[in-house]
């Protein structure tokens, strides 16, 4: 009975021994069991014969610690605030991929780091808020007794997207923008989960989060009470990133998984994974809520070079502004 | 010699507090020694270093001040369920911030319980958010870990002592002149000192309650310059910031403590003469007062947790189970750190330094300084679950310490006399003398330690291991993939957890001490 057993296991042993190893840095929500990771990994390893190792936490703090001896063959889930500092540290290489035709609101050029998934930044309400603001004006003229919980741009990425959002379009008239919008911030949240938390208790009306955030609520739960404010003028984009390592020591691998994302086999497991709309799959490919999920005509979008060089200034206009 | 100056205990104790110094300095020096140098910070950073300092100063004030009725009620009645409520006290301490925070929002949040009462009645809403926001988050932490402490030195005062001044004929206010104000003052400077340094370093709770921008901690600035500025400099700067604040308070609070100590109790059952009439109604009003505030937001989290809890897959109870390992191995070895520590602990400002460091670690600073210093040689996953054990022993060594040095401060004031006398030492003396004059103690250490490791998360960032992951990271990918009400019942789980192993210890401790 036992020497199948053993066979097996020695098998496996020498299967693990021989196989290749793609090491992909990831943020934890991405790897865990109910984020597009296991999904990703099952596909990718039919095709390609090797073993996909996850390696999560702080992914590009990390990487920027080890520095060119980082064990990291590919990074994922990159946010696009991260984007300049990982370009500045020299440690990434060339994507190789066609970006031309990617299924995103805006044109993409950057050639290192690869768009895998995007949203639009929106204020999530439900049905609580009777009038919901069709502009950010509209949401700046709502009453003061709204209650909108924010992530603070210091410790979010999404924080820190609605600080460029503001920034596109106020301008130097930010500083006035935020003021007005101070009195119906209930609180400020380290990250998104409190915040969110926060508006599914009931505690807040709204809440900063993407238009793909009702998609979970009608999808998993039945609930369509949870709707994106959709703005005139467009919402803000947020977009994940991709890339290899120059240092990598599996270049064909790593390779390989670059030209994998772009595939369906990558991009069909991130609508119901992250939550998000896929960089590159055919609308007839998504889920039939995403299909018909409201999105905003245009996006808004401050270029990763331009949002660096501003960072500190806007940061410092959103704390004077909320702090009045 | 005393047991507490023999070589073995004190190189033992020597190494004890290399390893606080390892994990709290060493981990800031690598993280510095990484930046090439310090680096300066901005405006931002400095008002945040004054609402830090404020607002640790007046959390800290109040929650030992409002724990001293509470723990004086506490310690002169007995009622049935009195064990229950002190545990349950003990909860808020070891939630993960953000239960704790979601908690607090449902009693005292603008939807709040609390909120709906009052506007039933007709009366103005309250908000908990803003600076009182920040302060009510940390009372209710700290509240408990105050009540805790100073219960403690109550306890210590030999019941031999209260019949003493009950035959003497001494009403509640010389009992207090003679007996519990310098017990007070010999525990209250050491409570504060540890709860000041908790609120240092607070940072979610504080941002979430605190309404917006101005609720900014230095510890928020430390995130900034490793997630958003990659600047390694800036953090060291802020964190030595954080030390020098804490070591200016741990001196502070040595210079104002005066160890009282009320030496050969038998141990036995404290029975209480004076205090009757008005004085139990205020009792029971008080304890009644701190239950509700404490208990309210942990009863929120236990039945918003419930339906959830059917739900959880496998995942999450298998990251219950190692999450539970993690904390018994944590819990031991932090009491094989304490123990040699407390014993060869004098009256000294090193064992108040050394016992303070770890809390106004940045975890950010401890994590990132561990990850430089094993990287080359080790990959960090397959370490994750071994440092968090280890992490969290040296984070709970602090309130280990400060509930075994006034216990064996007094053992050595009375039966180690005795023992000294008899030549005992080793262990013989160990087993005979010092674990049985410890129990208490030990209990206690034991069952804080196990359950603050439960609950943190904080260190491991750089570490954390997707295949093993703890309770608190499951929790929190629960809630970061959308699963409220799955997260909800992970955070029962966890509370469940945390406070079965407090009160297991901690009930274990006092097997024997009739209490």
């Amino acid at each position: 009975m036992k020497t199948p057993l053993i066979a097996a296991g020695f098998a496996l042993v020498a299967h693990m021994a021989t196989a290749e190893t793609l090491t992909v840095y990831a943020p934890d929500y991405f790897a865990s069991e109910w984020g597009p990771g296991p999904a990703i990994k099952t596909a990718f390893e039919a095709e390609c014969s090797c073993e996909l190792e996850f390696v999560t936490g702080d992914v590009l703090p990390r990487i920027l610690l080890e520095g060119a001896r980082s064990d990291a063959d590919v990074a994922i889930g990159l946010s696009q605030d991260e984007m300049a500092r990982a370009a500045a540290s020299g440690l990434f290489a060339a994507h190789g991929q066609d970006v031309s035709t990617l299924t995103m609101p805006v044109s993409w050029e950057d050639d290192t780091f690869l768009p895998f998934d995007w949203s639009h930044l929106a204020f999530i309400y439900d049905q609580r808020t009777e009038t919901p603001p069709t502009s950010f004006e509209a949401l700046l003229a709502m009453p003061d007794e709204t209650r909108i919980v924010i992530q603070d741009p210091r410790a979010s990425a999404a924080g820190l997207a609605l600080v460029m959002w503001v920034e596109e379009l106020y301008g130097d008239k930010a500083g006035g923008a935020w003021a007005r919008l101070a009195p119906k911030i209930l609180t400020v949240t380290k990250g998104w989960s409190e915040a969110y938390g926060m508006f599914t208790e009931g505690e807040a009306d709204m809440v900063l989060s993407y238009t793909t955030s009702p998609a979970y609520h009608i999808m998993a739960e039945g609930d369509e009470s949870k709707k994106a404010a959709i703005f005139e003028e467009g919402n803000y984009l947020y977009v994940e990133l991709a890339a290899q390592l120059a240092g990598t020591d599996q270049p064909d691998l790593a390779q390989r998984f670059m030209d994998f994302i772009l595939s369906d086999g990558f991009q069909t497991a991130i609508p119901e994974g992250n939550w998000s709309f896929p960089a590159k799959l055919d609308a007839e490919k998504l889920p039939e809520t995403f299909r018909t999920l409201p999105v905003p005509d245009k996006a808004l979008y401050v270029d990763a070079k331009t949002a660096e060089a501003m960072r500190d200034e806007a940061i410092e206009t959103w704390r004077q502004g909320l702090s009045q | 010699m005393a047991a507490g100056s023999q070589p073995v205990t004190r190189s033992l104790a020597a190494l004890a507090a290399a390893l606080v110094l390892a994990v709290t300095l060493g981990t800031l020096a690598a993280v510095a020694w990484r930046a090439e140098g310090f680096a300066g910070v901005g405006p931002a950073a400095r008002d945040a270093l004054w609402f830090t300092l404020w607002q640790a100063v007046v959390s800290a004030s109040l929650s030992v001040v409002l724990a001293v009725p509470v723990a004086r009620a506490l310690a002169r009645r007995r009622f049935r369920g009195r064990g229950a409520v002190i545990t349950l006290m003990g909860a808020p301490f070891i939630l993960p911030t953000i239960v704790a925070v979601l908690g607090l929002v449902a009693v005292f949040g603008r939807s709040g319980v609390v909120n709906v009462a009052l506007r039933a009645l007709g009366l103005p809403e309250v908000s908990p958010y803003g600076p009182q926001g920040v302060i009510l988050a940390h009372v209710f932490f700290n509240l408990p870990l105050a009540v805790r402490l100073v219960l403690q030195g109550w306890l210590s005062i030999p019941a031999e002592r209260f019949r003493l001044a009950a035959s003497l004929g001494m009403e509640a206010g010389a009992v207090q002149r003679a007996l519990e104000w310098p017990m007070l003052r010999s525990v209250l400077p050491g409570a504060w000192l540890l709860i000041f340094a908790l609120c240092l370093t607070s940072f979610a709770v504080a941002l979430a309650l605190g309404g917006g921008p101005g609720a900014t901690t230095v510890e928020l600035a430390i995130y900034q310059a490793f997630r958003f500025d990659y600047d390694l400099g800036a953090a060291s700067v802020l964190g030595l910031v954080q030390f020098a604040l804490a070591g200016v308070a741990a001196a502070l609070a040595w210079g104002l403590a005066r160890p009282a100590v009320f030496a050969g109790g038998l141990g036995g059952v404290v029975r209480r003469w004076d205090g009757g009439g008005w004085l139990r109604l205020q009792d029971a009003t008080v304890i009644a007062l701190a239950a509700l505030f404490l208990l309210a937001p942990l009863l929120a989290v236990g039945l918003r947790g419930i339906t959830g809890l059917a739900e959880m897959p496998a995942t999450v109870w298998w990251a219950a189970l190692r999450s539970l390992l993690v904390a018994l191995a944590s819990a031991a070895l932090c009491l094989a750190l304490a123990l040699p520590m407390a014993l060869a602990a004098r009256r000294g400002l090193w064992v108040q330094l050394v016992g303070v460091l770890p809390i106004a670690a940045s975890p950010l600073v401890i994590g990132t300084g561990l990850f430089i210093l094993s990287y080359r040689w080790v990959r960090p996953d397959e370490i994750a679950l071994a440092v968090t054990a280890l992490v969290n022993a040296v984070l709970a060594l602090p309130f280990a310490l400060a509930a075994l040095v006034p216990a064996t401060r007094e053992m050595r004031a009375g039966s180690g006399r005795l023992a000294d006398s008899l030549g005992m030492s080793g262990w013989p003396r160990m087993r005979l003398v010092t674990l049985p004059a410890l129990r208490r103690p030990i209990g206690f250490a034991l069952g804080l330690a196990a359950a603050l490791s439960m609950g943190d998360l904080g260190v491991i960032a750089l570490f954390a291991d997707g295949d093993t992951a703890t309770l608190p990271l499951q929790l929190y990918r629960l809630m970061a993939s959308y699963r409220i009400d799955q997260a909800a019942g992970a955070a029962l789980l966890l509370l469940a957890l945390s406070l079965g192993l407090f009160w297991g210890f901690d009930r274990g401790g006092r097997a024997n001490a009739g209490a």
